[in-house]
């Protein structure tokens, strides 16, 4: 996990899985790649066409609400996020992209704007925003998440282990 | 020390005793994925050699959310679903067998059980005193297998509710009300413990619509104790020795506690597009809505009680002739009792179109989409937009009596000058 660097695109409070990966799009689960090309259509619909790999979702408030869909996170993902930043955000949504190792960051993104230069630097825990010269931190992962992250989600995790290893 | 309901659960599971906050590796007792979640969680387990199930006999794949398949793609992912099932042993809730988490809660569900779901109403097992929790494809695939996940053990908000609900009053207006107090992240990562007279009085149908709807606060879980009527559900289903009684201690420990007056609480209603939305019935924003769709179902308002208070303010009477109403039976458990007492002949000809049991138009599938600018209001969790298959549709969320009366009228309606 080195130090990510791309472009900010904002989005608002409680955007939800239905933002992100429709139901009327739910018979392109079994084709994430196809399903990938109209991630967070609903919430912005030039995103997936107009992202370049290596950039940010910011979110604002409970990002990613709702139904317990891994193919959220997982065509965030596919489509080259690398990383979603939000204020908050919920449960399974945030267990999710763990479980894809898709960074999901908690930080003020009240002082990120929309095209702001971030840098991640998961290790250290902060985001350098170039445009506006700050920093901001994030807390650290409980230990069994850092690991499954490390590893690139809980499937390699456990094929590597064979079992949870919470020390 | 006194423990929640969530921390006497999992302390039982893991052998100790736990205290929020912790991380804890637990057995499972129950897990479920359905046919949106479920061909991932099997690919998930294909890609490291993992294709097989700990407890098959208590490991389900529901056949619910499009079903029966409106197109091919789907159909070939309930064909993946099948033959995991063949492979380990695992059941199939099929085509019209019902939502998944009302037959989990019918079939397999014990007091005191760890549920996990790939499915974020999997808190609807919480009813039942059961711990229930939805998670993703991956979480529930690793616990399908293994017959084991990693928790940590949440802090609990306790909701003691008094007092009687006015007529026309129900469940499901208390948890929108709760709700739409708290925020729609007003718990995140909590455990709800709803508890007091009201809870107590209430029977299992209610109960399952407000564990149902704890995921909508962002809880983990929304747990209710299990006591006589628990049993008698449990006995209905032919599962009576399932039964044991679970209270949270007398001295448990709560982040937080609310009180609330069951007496004050008002048909609510949650307005586009987030559940926390809400507004009584009686303020100006529910004068003249027009309503084009009217939806009476799926896992949160789609029991036998739900379809009964809709035949009784509909019964003799037709729908109005702008609105369409859309009627599904939560399982066939359900349609067959609706069925045979009569209750969905009244239905029927009050002019519902009656639906195979299972998720119906909640997903935005199929059975049910909305057109550009319609406005739907269900008997649903949830109200997002885009959820019912168009980002440019509006979704009402209210009890099936509030249904009942929006059908009737073609716009939202008061059910309390309605009903019977």
């Amino acid at each position: 996990m080195t130090a990510m660097r791309g472009k900010a695109w904002k989005f608002g409070d409680n955007i939800s899985t239905d933002h992100i990966a429709p139901g009327r799009l739910f018979h392109l689960r079994s084709n994430l790649p196809e399903l990938a090309k109209h991630v967070l259509e609903d919430a912005r619909s030039e995103f997936a066409s107009s992202m370049a790999p290596g950039d940010f979702v910011v979110g604002g408030g409970n990002f990613g609400l709702g139904s317990s869909r891994e193919h959220a996170p997982t065509i965030i993902k596919i489509a080259g996020v690398s990383a979603v930043l939000a204020k908050s955000f919920a449960r399974i949504f945030f267990r999710n992209c763990i479980n894809v190792g898709l960074p999901a960051i908690i930080c003020d993104t009240d002082k990120i704007d929309e095209g702001d230069e971030l840098e991640v630097d998961l290790l250290k825990g902060k985001v350098i925003n170039h445009t506006k010269n700050i920093e901001l931190s994030f807390p650290p992962l409980p230990p069994v998440m850092t690991k499954i992250l490390q590893e690139g989600g809980l499937a390699n995790y456990i094929h590597k282990y064979g079992d949870f290893k919470l020390k | 020390m006194g423990k929640t309901l969530a921390e006497k659960i999992i302390s039982e599971h893991v052998g100790r005793e736990v205290v929020a906050g912790e991380i804890v590796v637990t057995p499972v007792d129950v897990c479920l994925v359905q046919d949106g979640t479920g061909p991932l969680a099997i690919n998930q387990l294909r890609k490291i050699n993992l294709e097989k199930a700990a407890n098959p006999q208590q490991t389900v794949l529901f056949i619910d959310h499009a079903s029966p398949s409106p197109r091919k793609e789907l159909a070939n992912d309930h064909i993946t679903l099948r033959q995991f099932a063949r492979k380990t042993g695992c059941y199939v809730s099929e085509v019209g067998d019902g939502v998944c988490h009302q037959v989990i809660n019918e079939s397999f569900v014990r007091p005191g059980d760890i549920v996990i779901g790939a499915d974020s109403h999997t808190c609807t097992a919480g009813a039942l005193g059961a711990l229930g929790t939805g998670m993703g494809s991956t979480d529930v695939a690793i616990g399908i297998a293994l017959g084991k996940t990693w928790l940590r053990v949440p802090e609990s908000y306790r909701f003691v509710v008094h007092g009687r609900f006015q007529p026309g009053v129900y469940a499901k207006d208390l948890i929108l009300h709760i709700i739409g107090m708290i925020g729609a992240d007003g718990a995140t990562y909590k455990s709800m413990e709803f508890g007091g007279e009201t809870i107590e009085n209430m029977e299992m149908s209610e109960r399952l619509t407000m564990s149902n709807m704890a995921v909508e606060a962002g809880a983990k879980c929304g747990i209710i104790f299990s006591d006589e009527k628990t049993r008698e559900f449990l006995l209905k289903h032919g599962r009576g020795k399932s039964y044991r009684e679970l209270w949270a201690d007398e001295d448990a420990t709560y982040e937080r506690s609310f009180e609330i007056d069951a007496s004050k609480i008002l048909p609510t209603i949650s307005f586009p597009h987030t559940v926390d939305n809400t507004r009584t019935i009686e303020h100006k924003d529910c004068q003249d809505v027009k309503i084009d769709q009217v939806v009476i179902g799926t896992c949160t308002n789609g029991r036998l009680e739900d379809l009964r208070i809709a035949a009784q303010i509909l019964e003799g009477k037709k729908k109005h002739p702008d609105t369409r109403l859309i009627v599904v039976p939560a399982s066939r458990k359900v349609y067959q009792e609706a069925l045979e007492e009569g209750t969905l002949s009244i239905l029927n000809q009050a002019g519902a179109s009656i639906q195979s049991p299972g998720c119906g138009p909640c997903v935005g599938i199929h059975q049910g989409v909305l057109g550009d600018g319609e406005a739907c209001l269900s008997t649903q969790n949830r109200n997002f937009k885009g959820r019912m298959g168009n980002p440019n549709g509006f979704i009402y969320l209210a009890s099936p009596a509030t249904a009942a009366a929006a059908a009737l009228e073609g716009k939202i309606a008061d059910p309390r000058e309605v009903i019977g």
